[in-house]
């Protein structure tokens, strides 16, 4: 046995199918949202309806997982009532956590189902210990997921002058964007990310061919990279583009299309303090869930037992892409 | 309640006599009556206004405006937290709190919610209020329609709103120094390159369209939000603040034309011209308003 | 920056470089087949058409790379369809989807992440993104395989068809 305590392992789902798979593959808990505005990851075809989340967390909870309902958009003024119902058909659910990223809904939360475990999700942006104890303080949060932005060592600091849990991402997509204020998107197509829970749009989203097997991508009626034959793509937003400035010509001015990979880290997260990690990708398809869900587990179990577990696999799964220990292994990252 | 102009904090890296004479002339020569000043973007950047700040605040307060000090807004480092706990608890200072963390770190006590913290409806205004709030600028990305349900919600509880009517629109920020990046460098190894830029970098898609402008940590639009056709309309939903956010060129051109429209001595086309004519070479945008993409100028409500 | 109005011109498939007209792809022989799998799958799986919402209504064009023929979709309950089309005709279609014929049938099995299909890319989209992203994450949700789906509607025949389509899978992703 090691001296580490087993941390939660915390999976994303956009389908029923996917979350079945998640919870077969290992998952203590799994975090899914609504279908339309009320979740960051209102992509068509993806989430669950009132019936559908009902069942899944049937499912879930006959075999022990935990399901965790992101309501984590922000709602624009006069139409709060969308947010508030989803609130409310959440926890008559009974799911086991909200995902909370607007200060007026976890108000909401706090005030009308005091005894709902109440989550503070990355969208809420707070990235220092003060912001987090606010929302301790103010609503009973019970655990923060932390920004992508923070080194192990931060992390350990945030821990040791916060009341509550930490969930922190291991894996998946990754940006130094600060999360739940960028209005990017609303920019370039008039639907923003935050009040309307959509970052790059698909309905606004264009590949456009060119006659050497190379690859325009458009937001709206931006050019946001052009991608020559022969290269990886990258998901189609704004800072994973390749732009021009006066100092540099076609670079990625903001980052890197590229995964963050922290299995190696895997050991010191625990020991810094964090209860949960995090794997990104909601938007991703069944096959990505159990390969990663299942490496995961696997290595998460050999660490706690004291194990040096066979992490090759979960390489594999970044295979062809790049992938990165990001701000969490140095701040020269930022 | 009549109608006002504040003139939000600068974001770029002057020099810190430009820095200066900006504000003096600002105290000698504007109608601006309220001033938000202080380093929202970057805490390497706050130590080099640090000898002309006490100059620039007698010569605000003397000319009788209201001087309110705004807090950083991303707030991850200790150098971060420590330079909004200076702000946030200095004594007798009115502060305009740009991140939760100052909200934290605040004594009780009337203050001010500025464009970088979300305020997006009734019940996140009614926590802010709660806690002290008495104005509240808005992010620039909410409609008409949300700005005049906020305006509803905001009139019991004694909070004023403010809307940004005219400068660059902050889109993003980050926990990286996108100028730093540009020049090969880091945010903590950056060697201030932003000074370069005194309106940001601008940031130019493959296409070669003008499309971003880099301010350090801080992606900004390229056009230039200007609501003064708007003005009439946001003070019929009950909005009466309007700010300006400095650009280094056509600020005083700006203020002087939006209180000229607020006081019916010119019309908004006229004023526009005016604007047109001296401003950073970037054209104006008012889309957020009109619920469109941000970047685009529309003369009136397009139809649907 | 495109012009605005762009975005909203049809889109026809033309593919100027396909080969002599093949005499030994009959298309009419293949439509009723065609036409009795997807009202099957469509029998099985009515949850989705709830997943894809307006993009139902949406025709996308499949492109597999070495197959002779295209074969064109319209998932909409009301008014299915899933036709051959030569490739030689001019085809309109809201989103085209290609590939090799192997990738296309992993993908839509869910047996591999169409995400990174797209990152390496093995699959290109062009058209209404929207719609293929809807069709992706309804698939997705299908427990069931579409190739076992495909099987089970011919009955007594199933077992002689998957192994068709399994010996397919084999002969064209060897050639592609």
């Amino acid at each position: 046995m090691s001296d580490l305590i087993k941390p939660e392992l915390v999976c994303p789902a956009g389908t029923p199918a996917s979350l079945r798979t998640a919870v077969d593959a290992g998952a203590n808990s799994v975090y899914c949202g609504f279908k339309g505005p009320t979740n960051a990851r209102n992509f068509p075809g993806l989430n669950f309806s009132k019936k559908e989340l009902s069942e899944s967390v049937k499912y879930a909870h006959d075999k022990d997982a935990m399901v965790l309902a992101a309501i984590n958009s922000f709602p624009t003024a006069g139409r709060t009532d969308i947010w508030k119902q989803a609130v409310d058909d959440a926890v008559e659910i009974g799911v086991d956590a909200v995902i909370i990223a607007d200060i007026g809904m976890a108000k909401y939360v706090a005030e009308q189902h005091p005894n709902q475990r109440l989550h503070l999700s990355v969208q809420a942006g707070a990235s220092s210990p003060e912001a987090i104890n606010f929302y301790v303080e103010r609503f009973n949060v019970k655990r923060v997921v932390l920004p992508r932005i923070l080194t192990v060592p931060e992390i350990k600091r945030v821990h040791d002058a916060i009341d509550c849990e930490i969930e922190a991402f291991v894996f998946g997509n990754i940006g130094m964007m600060a999360e739940g204020r960028c209005s990017l998107t609303n920019y370039v197509t008039g639907i923003s990310t935050n009040m309307d829970g959509v970052c790059s749009p698909a309905s606004h989203v264009d590949y456009e061919p060119d006659d050497d097997d190379g690859l325009t991508t458009r937001l709206g009626d931006f050019a946001i990279d052009c991608i020559s034959c022969g290269e990886t793509a990258g998901y189609p937003t704004i800072c994973k583009g390749r732009y021009d400035t006066a100092h540099k010509k076609n670079y990625y001015a903001f980052e890197e299309p590229i995964s963050l990979n922290l299995t190696r880290l895997l050991p010191d997260l625990m020991r810094a303090g964090v209860t949960a990690l995090k794997i990104e990708g909601r938007q991703r398809s069944r096959a990505y869930i159990r390969s990663v869900v299942s490496a995961f587990r696997d290595a998460v179990d050999a660490y706690a037992a004291g194990d040096e577990p066979d992490i090759t696999e979960l390489i594999a799964l970044t295979e062809g892409h790049k992938e990165t220990q990001g701000a969490f292994k140095s701040k020269s990252w930022r | 309640m009549s109608a006002q102009l504040t003139l939000g904090p600068v974001q770029y890296n002057w020099a810190p006599e430009d820095w200066r004479d900006f504000y003096f002339k600002i105290a000698d020569e504007t109608p601006v009556k309220t001033v938000f000043i202080g380093e929202v973007i970057c805490s390497k950047r706050a130590p080099l206004y640090d000898n002309q700040l006490p100059d620039v605040v007698e010569r605000l307060h003397d000319a009788g405006k209201h001087v309110i000090f705004s807090t950083l807004s991303e707030v991850t480092t200790d150098i971060d937290r420590r330079l909004v706990k200076r702000v946030a608890i200095s004594e007798g200072f009115p502060i305009e709190a740009n991140d939760v963390s100052a909200l934290q770190q605040m004594a009780k006590g009337p203050h001010h919610i500025g464009p970088l913290m979300n305020c997006y409806n009734e019940e996140a205004l009614e926590v802010y209020a709660a806690n002290g709030a008495t104005t509240i600028c808005l992010n620039p990305e909410i409609p008409r329609d949300g700005l005049a349900a906020l305006a509803q919600a905001a009139e019991p509880l004694g909070v004023e709103l403010e809307v940004q009517v005219y400068g660059r629109v902050s889109l993003a920020l980050s926990a990286r120094c996108y100028h730093a990046r540009a020049h090969n460098r880091t945010k903590d190894s950056c060697l201030f390159v932003c000074d370069e830029d005194p309106d940001g970098m601008r940031l130019d898609t493959l296409e070669g369209d003008k499309f971003l402008t880099v301010n350090g940590i801080q992606t900004q639009s390229h056009s230039v939000l200007n609501l003064i056709d708007c003005l009439d309309d946001l003070q019929s939903i009950g909005v009466n603040r309007f700010r300006i956010s400095p650009q280094s060129v056509g600020t005083f051109t700006a203020i002087h034309a939006f209180n000229d429209v607020l006081n019916g001595r010119i019309s908004p086309s006229e004023a526009l011209k005016k604007m047109r004519d001296d401003c950073v070479d970037a054209p104006f945008s008012n889309g957020f308003y009109h619920q469109r993409p941000g970047y685009e100028w529309h003369d009136k409500v397009p139809a649907e | 920056m495109r012009d605005k109005h762009k975005r909203d011109q049809p889109r026809i498939f033309k593919d100027s470089q396909a080969g002599p007209v093949s005499k030994a792809m009959p298309l009419f022989a293949m439509q009723p087949i065609l036409r009795r799998i997807v009202r099957h799958v469509a029998t099985l799986h009515p949850e989705l058409f709830e997943r894809l919402e307006d993009s139902c209504r949406k025709h996308f064009l499949i492109d597999a790379k070495g197959m002779p023929f295209l074969l064109l979709l319209r998932p909409d309950p009301d008014n299915l369809m899933l036709v051959a089309k030569s490739r030689h005709e001019e085809i309109p279609y809201d989103v085209l989807v290609s590939g090799k014929f192997k990738t296309l049938l992993r993908m839509i099995d869910s047996k591999t992440d169409s995400d990174a299909l797209f990152f390496n890319r093995d699959i290109m989209v062009t058209g209404d993104t929207e719609a293929i992203v809807a069709l992706r994450n309804a698939l997705d949700d299908m427990d069931a395989t579409l190739a076992d789906d495909v099987a089970t509607a011919f009955g007594p025949l199933r077992g002689p068809v998957r192994a068709s389509i399994d010996a397919a899978t084999k002969i064209v992703g060897s050639r592609t």
